[in-house]
């Protein structure tokens, strides 16, 4: 009844998503992090307003589905003039979204830090940047690394309804392979199991990066 | 042509969310059974069992609920089963919520000390008594908060479900997106609508993880 050998034709197709599936994933991690982490600071340490906005912020996102913000941003925005690329507006919907997330998690690493360092960074004379970039940022992350670990993955398997806006990434490829082949069940379960695979091969790369970034432990 | 105004948008939307509503419940009650006994079967300690969960844990979370979707949706139909969006909706949603359910409690009952086990031993308890007086007390107030919290990402999950063609928030947003070409506002109307569902749980989980980390 099954036949997978009905999808090796279609390898190509697979491999072609696979790759966009994992750029925009990748790109979406790297800026939705840094956005994050700014937008923690700005949420912990900035001026009231400024938390406020950012807190605005995060809450929408939090609490409105993936999907909808998609096609927010791909049908919502250019009809007020923002033209974008399905692409394009898929990556800024992950960046949105992930950003989001991540000001939550990093905020409560940030929140976590025992007073005393700030209080130490500052009777040794180090700026409030210096405190923050050299003593404070780095544990904090530490802290809810594995948080922060299980939201990146969450979000690159957010990228498959990406699909839905002729984006041309992974799931794209199975209901591309299927409408050809009509081998449904084989196409999304190959599919289901290379998004396993992603989740699993990220889960080993944020530990390898983790244990560079927190090498100071060993060093002691 | 018939002309919408807004009045007629958010009238459309708001039927479309009882959809929305009842999907979400349908699927976190299905959730929550089928967590429960995954959770009563890893309790029995037999290391097959709790292999096969974890597998089942590491499956569900490892892959885009929109797969398990299709998977649910064009999967179960191959084999002879003709099964609505409906349906698949509620079977695919149900499995990923257990998933996540099995795993947050997981955490509630292990944080748990060990030395009350053994204590409830001592004290002449039966497994299921102390289940029944000493774990399960405990462990419904530490795990009421993130549950609760997990709702939201069940309410947000339906949201998928328009992709198979089950008509709810989402969908009907589309729909009134075609016929209206006025996307920017129809999905702000329906970011707002999801919202104002999930606002509310996301406070109710974190007033109550205050509540019960201040009393611990």
């Amino acid at each position: 009844m099954l036949d997978f050998a009905a999808l090796l034709p279609y390898s190509h197709v697979f491999i072609h998503g696979l790759i966009t599936t994992v750029e925009i994933s990748l790109l979406a991690t790297v800026l939705g992090l840094v956005l994050g982490v700014t937008f923690a600071v700005a949420r912990q340490y900035g001026a009231t307003w400024l938390s406020r906005v950012v807190n605005v912020y995060v809450e929408l996102i939090r609490n409105t589905p993936f999907i909808v913000q998609l096609f927010f941003i791909f049908f919502g925005l250019p009809s007020i003039g923002f033209k974008l690329s399905a692409w394009e507006a898929g990556t800024i919907a992950m960046v949105v979204n992930l950003a989001a997330y991540s000001t939550e998690i990093i905020r409560a690493g940030l929140a976590s830090t025992p007073k005393g360092q700030w209080e130490a960074g500052k009777v040794l004379g180090l700026s409030f940047k210096q405190t923050l970039f050299r003593v404070v940022i780095i544990p904090a992350i530490e802290k809810i690394y594995p948080a922060l670990t299980s939201q990146c993955i969450i979000v690159m398997l957010g990228s498959a309804v990406l699909s839905q806006i002729s984006v041309q990434d992974l799931t794209y490829a199975a209901n591309f392979v299927q409408s050809r082949n009509f081998r449904s069940f084989e196409s999304y379960l190959v599919t289901a199991f290379l998004y396993l695979f992603l989740a699993i091969l990220m889960r080993k790369a944020f530990n390898l990066i983790g244990k560079r970034l927190f090498s100071y432990r060993a060093e002691r | 042509m018939i002309e919408f105004s807004n009045y007629d948008i958010i009238r459309n939307l708001l039927i479309a969310t009882q959809w929305t509503v009842l999907l979400s419940l349908a699927a976190f009650a299905g959730g929550i059974s089928v967590a429960l006994c995954l959770t009563a079967a890893r309790l029995t300690k037999n290391p097959a069992l709790a292999g096969l969960i974890k597998l089942y844990v590491e499956v569900f979370q490892g892959t885009p609920l929109l797969m398990q979707m299709f998977l649910c949706f064009f999967g179960l139909s191959l084999v002879g089963l003709n099964i609505s969006a409906w349906n698949a909706a509620v079977l695919s949603l149900t499995l990923f919520t257990s998933a996540f359910l099995v795993e947050i409690w997981r955490g509630c009952i292990d944080t748990l000390p060990k030395g009350q086990w053994e204590a409830s031993r001592c004290l002449g308890l039966s497994f299921l008594q102390t289940l029944r007086y000493v774990v399960l007390p405990q462990a419904f107030k530490v795990a009421l908060a993130p549950s609760i919290g997990f709702s939201v990402q069940v309410v947000k999950g339906t949201a998928l479900a328009s992709v198979i063609g089950f008509v709810e928030l989402t969908k009907a947003g589309t729909m009134l997106n075609n016929a209206t070409f006025e996307p920017f506002k129809v999905f702000a109307f329906v970011a707002l609508i999801y919202f104002a569902l999930c606002y509310p749980l996301s406070l109710t989980s974190k007033i109550l993880e205050k509540k019960f980390n201040v009393s611990r």
